[in-house]
């Protein structure tokens, strides 16, 4: 972390989720290094996706979601008043766990990222760059027209990719990419991952811990507790991913990594 | 494309042309909704106060008065449209669930199933005028039955057959298929599982839609005007005219009298505050439900 | 052997109940075919004096004429007013009902006021049509003569507003028909908006679209199939209502392009004439009757099959 290009992207500090009345996650300060891949892990209801959602505020769009604490991009406050919520998504792009192409071709799919940036250039071009750099190109080329329903589930998640790649954000957020796919779309999703952080911040949740231990420079463990009958998430700790699964510094993390609970 | 971009831009701004139509479109939508909602708001209130000054007792218990004269009621009315709704219902009833037991249990998603269900879309799609024209033709003009109770039922099954299948069959698909499989598996026939495990866990829903239908049903004045007619007179039997309160609005709607016209805002009330109750009682009843 | 005494065998009776339910509803099935093919029959075979009379010059005749020794049936005015009224109530209801739908769908309104709206619309939907008539007569055509005399006078020029407004008469039956198709056309959007998955919405908005793009380039699309189907449905309801323009239309079986005079359609014309008709007239309603079914089923079936296309093409 001394490196100047891995000055902190996106920071947490004394970050509280809640819903509700629900204290979903407490005390998470994190701060995410530019052009690497951090990647969040931790057992079910640690609220490590709860955390990711935080950074392109889309848990705006559940009513009863409230935050504590601070969320930075580039030193800037996502959560102040004067923030536009839509600017920060455009900037800071998400990969949904179950891929959610539209219901229109494949083309469009792609070009749709770029259309609600207002990208003004050959669409043509853009949407083969995209899907190039996805992976995807040599796949689809010549059906270009139809559906992106018709995509079988790795190509699919690949092409909800190329659909973020094509809105030129700065950041990836990664909300269990893989978790639906096989062991080889998985593969190619992951390749994809690495190419792809050269120029963008990744960040990505995951529940296969060898998938982190592959493609992560950085990995936060996140773990629950139970408070006042409820579960509550927290940060239990961040380091490189080699120290996280070679020297964690805390037992529970160890316990974790070592397949022991999760 | 990593850091480069000015970090100033995240904050909003009002002159962005993208935040002005985004205010505007939703501007625009809500005053659609405005919009559409006055008129239908305006009918209710407007029917609600023209109805209530004529919700006596003489309204529930007497006949139309002779052209000319005051007071009076519909009770006739209500009586005709009961009797015409029973008739409806005796015949809409078995054969639209039976149809519907049909579609959801044996033909499923056979070509037949598929060409069942597009002739209960179609016929739910033909005016109701025509289905008057149709029992006129079948049963009036043959001798059959005359202008009566009888016609006037049948003019209404017909609307309601496609209504209750399709209402019906919905209500059947959502019993979870684990059920018929226990009951089948457990070596009960094809009728003991649709009678004793599918229908008792659709019940609820399927009288639900079948309520909303009839309560649909009251209000339909085409498919009775050539086949029930009117009668300012109590019915004897199900063998004549009677009068129905959809009728007596539309006959004294354009009548020069003031009584009748009371009358016929009495009778629209009437249907209204039918059709609310029966909506109300269903929704009441499909939340518990789902509780 | 001793097993087989455990293993009661079915009865005759049983199997004979379970072939019994089966055919029965067979049969019920059946009978919508049935109903659907008889009354086609029916209204065929009755209309056949003056299908043979008029053959299809009754389509483009505008004579109505019932008068006994000169009389004469043409449908053309009441295609022609059939066509117009349900154009003009889709023209002013799917706008608005597409607006209000999409301004339901979103979350600008707390939940339960949301709850409350929609249920009432679904409850307007299921209003007589009688009632709408009804009301129609005291209330939109007095306020629509002093509008379509107003027309009349300042831009009597265009055909449209050729003719003094008499009160009833083609503009506020379009109107009623507008507002009795409303609530169907709101509701039907908003049900197929609802049922799209919420992940596109989510994905979306995760690119950065704003709450209209999303709402525009997304939801409405995905929806479309569903929303299409719901604005036939209302078409053929519109073009196959009968009480609420009987009563508002005027009945006049002249052609005239001025919204503001008096008109008629198939079914207003067959709910007003048919009580009063004999021989020949019977079987050119019952023309005109078939002519009006056809239309509606065509726009039906158009419904059923846009659904259906856009349904597959999707999967």
């Amino acid at each position: 972390m001394t490196a100047s290009n891995h000055t902190p992207t996106l920071n947490a500090a004394d970050l509280q989720i809640h819903y509700g009345s629900h204290l979903a996650v407490r005390d998470v300060s994190l701060d995410i290094a530019g052009a690497s891949i951090t990647a969040l892990i931790g057992p079910s209801g640690c609220g490590k996706s709860s955390v990711l959602r935080c950074f392109n505020r889309l848990n705006d769009l559940i009513p009863s979601f409230r935050l504590e604490g601070k969320v930075a991009y580039q030193g800037q406050d996502l959560y102040a008043r004067h923030i536009d919520p839509i600017e920060v998504r455009r900037r800071i792009g998400m990969v949904f766990q179950k891929a959610n192409p539209f219901p229109k071709s494949i083309f469009a799919n792609v070009a749709f990222g770029a259309k609600v940036t207002r990208y003004t250039g050959n669409m043509e071009e853009l949407v083969e760059n995209c899907l190039r750099r996805s992976a995807l190109w040599d796949e689809v080329k010549d059906k270009l027209d139809e559906s992106g329903l018709s995509l079988s589930g790795g190509q699919r998640q690949r092409l909800c990719i190329a659909r973020t790649l094509a809105a030129e954000p700065e950041v990836i957020l990664m909300d269990e990419p893989c978790s639906a796919l096989d062991p080889l779309s998985t593969r190619k999703i992951e390749e994809l991952m690495l190419s792809l952080k050269e120029h963008y911040t990744i960040v990505i949740v995951t529940h296969n811990l060898s998938q982190a231990r592959r493609v992560a420079d950085y990995t936060a463990f996140f773990n629950t507790e139970e408070a006042d009958g409820a579960m509550v998430g927290y940060l239990a700790e961040f380091a490189e991913t080699e120290s996280i699964f070679e020297s964690p510094q805390h037992e529970v993390t160890r316990d974790y990594v070592a397949g022991r609970f999760g | 494309m990593p850091t480069t971009a000015n970090p100033s831009t995240l904050a909003k701004t009002w002159r962005k042309p993208r935040s002005l139509r985004d205010r505007a479109m939703t501007v625009l939508a809500g005053a659609c909704l405005v919009v559409a909602l006055i008129p239908l708001v305006w009918l209710l209130t407007f029917v609600t106060v023209r109805g209530i000054s004529r919700f006596d007792f003489a309204l529930f218990t007497q006949l139309p008065p002779a052209p000319g004269m005051a007071g009076g009621g519909l009770a006739n009315a209500l009586v005709g449209t009961i009797m015409v709704l029973l008739v409806a219902m005796a015949i809409s009833v078995p054969f639209g669930l039976l149809g519907a037991i049909y579609l959801s249990e044996f033909g499923r998603d056979s070509f037949w199933a598929r060409r069942v269900r597009f002739a209960t879309n179609t016929l739910n799609g033909v005016p109701s005028i025509i289905s008057g024209l149709f029992v006129y033709a079948l049963l009036v003009r043959s001798g059959l039955t005359g202008y009566s109770a009888l016609a006037g039922g049948c003019a209404l099954a017909v609307l309601m057959l496609p209504t209750i299948v399709r209402t019906a069959e919905e209500a059947l698909r959502l019993v979870p298929q684990d059920l018929r499989w226990a009951s089948l598996g457990a070596g009960a026939s094809e009728y003991q599982t649709v009678v004793g495990v599918v229908l008792p866990s659709a019940a609820p829903a399927i009288v639900t839609g079948i309520t909303l239908s009839i309560a649909r049903a009251a209000g339909e004045t085409a498919p009775l005007i050539f086949t029930a007619l009117f009668s300012p007179f109590w019915a004897e039997n199900f063998r004549e005219p009677v009068a129905s309160l959809a009728v007596l609005v539309y006959n004294f709607a354009s009548v020069p009298f003031a009584p009748q016209q009371d009358l016929a805002w009495a009778a629209a009330l009437i249907l209204i505050l039918m059709v609310l109750v029966t909506n109300v009682l269903a929704t009441l009843f499909i939340r518990r439900r789902s509780q | 052997m001793t097993a087989a005494t455990h293993t009661r065998e079915r009865s005759p009776g049983e199997r004979r109940l379970d072939r019994a339910l089966v055919l029965a509803t067979r049969v019920s099935a059946g009978a919508v075919w049935g109903v659907l093919f008889l009354m086609t029959v029916i209204i065929v075979y009755t209309a056949l004096p003056a299908i043979r009379e008029f053959g299809l010059g009754f389509l483009a005749s505008t004579a109505w004429n019932p008068a006994a020794g000169r009389e004469v049936y043409g449908a053309l005015p009441m295609i022609y007013g059939t066509v117009v009224s349900s154009t003009i109530a889709l023209l002013i209801a799917v706008p608005l009902g597409l607006g209000s739908a999409i301004f339901l769908n979103e979350d600008f309104l707390p939940e339960r006021i949301r709850y409350v709206l929609i249920s009432l619309i679904e409850l307007l939907a299921a209003i007589p049509s009688v009632i709408y008539g009804l009301w129609g007569i005291f209330v939109v055509i007095p306020i629509l003569k002093d509008v379509g005399n107003w027309l009349h006078l300042n831009l009597g020029f265009i055909p449209l507003f050729g003719t003094a407004s008499v009160g009833p008469g083609m503009l506020p039956a379009a109107v009623v028909l507008s507002i009795m198709i409303l609530p169907i056309t709101t509701s039907l959007s908003r049900s197929s908006l609802a049922a799209v998955p919420p992940d596109l919405r989510e994905a979306a908005l995760g690119l950065g679209a704003t709450r209209w793009e999303a709402v525009f380039r997304v939801l409405v699309p995905a929806a479309f199939s569903g929303i299409a189907g719901g604005v036939l449905l209302a078409l053929g309801r519109a073009m196959g209502e009968t009480m609420a323009t009987t009563m508002i239309i005027g009945n006049s079986n002249e052609l005239s392009f001025s919204l503001l005079a008096p008109g008629n359609t198939l079914a207003s014309l067959i709910a007003n004439q048919f009580g009063e008709a004999t021989g020949l007239q019977v079987s050119s309603l019952m023309y005109a009757a078939l002519v009006l079914m056809f239309m509606t089923v065509l726009v039906n079936i158009l419904a059923q099959m846009i659904v259906k296309s856009v349904r597959l093409r999707n999967q």
